[in-house]
């Protein structure tokens, strides 16, 4: 790799060159305020609501007092759901896709990008999709099992795209080998591929993880408001983001649980990002052919 | 040396890291001359190259110590402009590297950053360099055609065009003619024998005939203990005719490297 | 079973899971069209451009199904936010790779990629309570386009930034070499090298992002005010078609309903129009 700070000095004297420089400068450093203007703010007023109290009681007062105890519970009914859903439905794509298709084949070509048009598909269309088919259809009104066969749908891209990325990294010789020694292609895929494409199936679950933890917009209308405990999976159930919506729009005086709440979230979704990137720089490291 | 070499180098190492690519190499380079540089794979040629026009400097972890002058500079002092030392010892790779551009615009950029933007001048430069290189006949009518589908005999060309256009004092070839085909290559090596006399060329080639055929001066780099040295260097009669070094002997002889 | 049964067994139930999941836009697709269905029929698709304003209505003689002042919401903001993420978010890459220290480029690579994860509801959240009385205070109302704009902006530019790093560091090396060999300065091998080698990636980066700010939901829901009006200026409050739909799904019945649909239908054909765009102009060439 070129060092490009030391190796291309800009050009002495030449207003031009200071211009940009001072262009890009400035560039990071707005984008840095910003990022410091609005985190910081964020954790600011909202870090100091946060106790155990906050995470393991009801809402009190439409959510301007009391904690977040049912939100936390519907998040990560929904978030079960539609890893439920998305899971094995994306790693059987993912597989065939990487492992039985040749990059030619017109079958692998259409859903490939018929997925690529599913990924950039803004989520309320989703909400729309979802709020027709699962509660009206299905039958299932607002319930956390729509919300969760919604995001379903909206994370199968992101999973299938990481986990194909994770069995191309395997190398070739594995399966040479694996076929050198007669194993069946089921045998195959079950000692040799998965083991070895396992960070790709990570970085996917944690990069889906996150998209179902932050999504609001699908939610709205298929796992719904209520913000009482869920009893069931056919319950409707307020997830955090909603929640966090619903206080800074339709309750005057619940900011400041809004913001409490918004730190949760982030804080969640951090960890959550944090360990995709571990994923991704530390495992994976070494299993790719060099590039 | 004397007032005839172009390069100065005295006691020049580099290291990458902790391990050295040459050690205490000690040369001059004549003005106006073709002096080529000779040895097997991995000896530090290319490495060598690089540290004459501070290219090495993109090289993460290596360092330079010795000193090197070049027409009187001193390249290595703290206050090197790198931008004009560059401009003034211009670089052919081994692999022809245009940029993405077209054709005019591969020769016009190292121009207008050198503060010509006259169109009638451009126009005369660009045009001027390719004839200098024998590509204006093969080119003026796709001028605006992506540099990247000429053929690699052309690209190669292009790039010493590229290089021509600032009117630099020396031109450093990292074994210019090994990515072309025997037509293509000589072709190239016609190019350099013309612009002897106006140009310091130091030339690495990995083909005894070549070097033969094109140099008056010869330098041979050799790998000792891991190390690369430059082992002989002189007038090409002495280093083809009556080496010092009994392993220059054998290599210009064919049996070794 | 046999290992050549089983293994036959295994690939039918791959190709189902590649066959659904390949089948679901058109599923989507089909759902959208559906139910946009009765709004068609009813309504019929001029009265979405012609009729004098948005007043919906469950029958759809009793309502008004003006949509343009929407669709200009979502261009607007769109519009706004992609002129300003793209110029910072290139920036941010060349920062990366070229001016700043490694160490301190790389720390910067995180804090995007640390934003890039951030979700739209909390930007939007922060956009509410920081942006909006801000710019209220300049002039009223505050939840306005401009806020829209600045939100989705700030939204948007990691996909930016992210993408063009990713591009700029497929720039060959040896165009580096090529630029430092002939004395290029930093901003003059940026600009005239760089760049132009990273183009196809740079594309695709910004159609991605105009993908984005299209369909963002939450954020302008959350700042842009919501009337539904043509702005006559940055500081007018306005409505797009994702925050519309988010607003009026809740209630919405019969005729109403479906019109919703077919907005959401409309908010699919931008987005494959812009995917067919992006394939159309930036189909990168093979390389040699
Ligand atoms: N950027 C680098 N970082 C670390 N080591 C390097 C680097 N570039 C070259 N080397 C090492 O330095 C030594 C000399 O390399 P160099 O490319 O100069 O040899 P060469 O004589 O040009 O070989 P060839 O004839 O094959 O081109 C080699 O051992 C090489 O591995
Ligand atoms: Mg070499």
């Amino acid at each position: 790799m070129i060092d490009a700070t030391t190796a291309f000095p800009p050009a002495r004297g030449s207003s031009g060159e200071r211009l940009a420089t001072a262009a890009v400068w400035s560039s990071a450093l707005l984008v840095v305020g910003v990022s410091v203007w609005m985190l910081g703010g964020l954790f600011w007023q909202g870090a100091g609501r946060i106790n155990w109290a906050f995470l393991t009681t009801e809402p009190a007062n439409a959510g301007r007092s009391g904690g977040i105890a049912p939100m936390l519970a519907s998040t990560v009914l929904v978030l079960g759901v539609a890893l439920a859903v998305s899971v094995p439905l994306g790693l059987g794509a993912a597989v065939l896709l990487a492992e039985f298709t040749d990059s030619g084949s017109v079958f692998g070509r259409l859903v490939r990008r018929s997925l690529d048009v599913l990924a950039g598909v803004p989520s309320v269309v989703f909400a729309l999709f979802g709020n027709a088919l699962f509660c009206q259809y299905l039958g299932l009104g607002y319930s956390i099992l729509a919300g969760g066969l919604t995001l379903a749908c909206m994370v199968l891209p992101v999973l299938i795209r990481a986990t194909e990325e994770g069995f191309r990294a395997v190398p070739e010789d594995y399966r040479r080998a694996a076929a050198a020694l007669g194993m069946s292609r089921t045998g195959t895929l079950w000692h040799v591929l998965l083991p070895a494409a396992a960070p790709g199936l990570a970085v996917g679950l944690v990069l889906g993880i996150g998209r179902v933890l932050g999504e609001t917009a699908a939610l709205l209308f298929t796992s719904g408001y209520v913000d009482r405990m869920p009893e069931s999976l056919l319950d409707s159930g307020r997830t955090l983001s909603v929640h966090i919506y619903d206080l800074s729009m339709n309750v005057t005086g619940g900011d400041a649980n809004a913001c409490a709440t918004a730190v949760v979230l982030v804080v969640l979704l951090l960890v959550v990002n944090a360990a995709a990137g571990w994923i991704a720089r530390h495992w994976m490291r070494g299993k790719r052919i060099s590039e | 040396m004397s007032a005839g070499s172009y390069f100065e180098v005295s006691d020049m190492s580099l290291h990458y890291g902790a391990k050295c690519a040459f050690e205490s190499v000690v040369m001059s380079v004549p003005r106006g001359e073709v002096t080529a540089l000779i040895g097997p794979s991995g000896c530090g040629k290319t490495s060598f190259l690089n540290c004459l026009n501070r290219l090495i400097d993109l090289a993460p972890g290596a360092r330079v110590t010795g000193s090197v002058r070049a027409g009187g500079l001193d390249l290595y002092a703290p206050t090197t402009d790198l931008l004009a030392l560059r401009r003034r010892i211009g670089m052919l790779f081994q692999k022809p590297n245009p940029f993405p551009l077209s054709i005019r615009r591969n020769l016009e950029l190292p121009l207008r950053e050198h503060g010509i933007r006259d169109k009638r001048r451009l126009e005369e430069t660009v045009e001027h360099a390719l004839r200098d290189v024998g590509l204006w006949e093969e080119v003026k009518d796709r001028l605006d055609r992506p540099a990247l589908q000429l053929s690699g005999g052309q690209k190669q060309r292009l790039c010493l065009a590229r290089a021509l256009v600032l009117e630099p004092e020396a031109l450093l070839m990292d074994e210019p003619c090994s990515a072309l085909d025997p037509l293509a290559s000589a072709v190239v090596e016609d190019l350099i024998k013309r612009l002897r006399g106006r140009y310091t060329l130091l030339v690495v080639t990995h083909h005894l005939a070549q070097a033969r055929r094109l140099a008056d001066h010869v330098g041979l780099f050799w790998m000792l203990e891991g190390r690369g040295k430059l082992i002989e260097w002189g007038p090409a009669g002495q280093i083809f005719e009556a080496p010092r070094e009994a392993l220059t002997a054998e290599y210009v002889r064919g049996r070794q490297g | 079973m046999s290992p050549s049964a089983k293994d036959r067994l295994l690939l039918g139930v791959l190709r189902g899971c590649a066959a659904l999941a390949g089948l679901l836009v058109v599923v989507i697709a089909a759902f959208l069209i559906l139910e946009s269905v009765p709004a068609f029929r009813n309504v019929g698709w001029t009265r979405f451009f012609s009729d004098p304003a948005w007043h919906p209505a469950p029958r759809a003689e009793a309502g008004q199904f003006q949509m343009l002042p929407m669709l200009a919401g979502t261009l607007a903001v769109m519009a706004g936010a992609v002129l300003l993420a793209t110029p910072l978010g290139v920036l941010s890459a060349v920062f990366c790779r070229y001016y700043a220290p490694p160490a301190l480029g790389n720390a910067y690579r995180r804090l995007i990629e640390l934003l890039s994860g951030i979700p739209s509801v909390v930007y939007g959240f922060w956009g509410l309570v920081t942006l909006v009385p801000l710019i209220n205070q300049v002039r009223p109302p505050g939840a306005s386009l401009l806020a829209g704009v600045l939100v989705v902006a700030i939204m948007i530019l990691p996909t930016v930034a992210l993408m063009a790093d990713g591009a700029l560091a497929q720039v060959p090396q040896e165009y580096l070499r090529a630029a430092a060999a002939l004395g290029l300065s930093r901003w003059t091998t940026v600009r005239a090298v760089v760049l132009p080698a990273a183009k196809y990636g740079l594309f695709t980066g910004v159609m991605l992002e105009t993908g984005r700010a299209i369909g963002e939901t939450m954020a302008t829901l959350m700042v842009c005010g919501n009337i539904v009006r043509f702005p006559q200026s940055v500081f007018d409050p306005v409505r797009t078609l994702t925050a519309n739909i988010a607003l009026e799904m809740a209630y919405a019945l019969g005729d109403h309903r479906s019109a919703l649909f077919a907005s959401g239908l409309l908010l699919l054909v931008l987005i494959v129009m812009l995917a067919g765009a992006a394939e159309w102009i930036g189909g990168e060439p093979a390389r040699d």
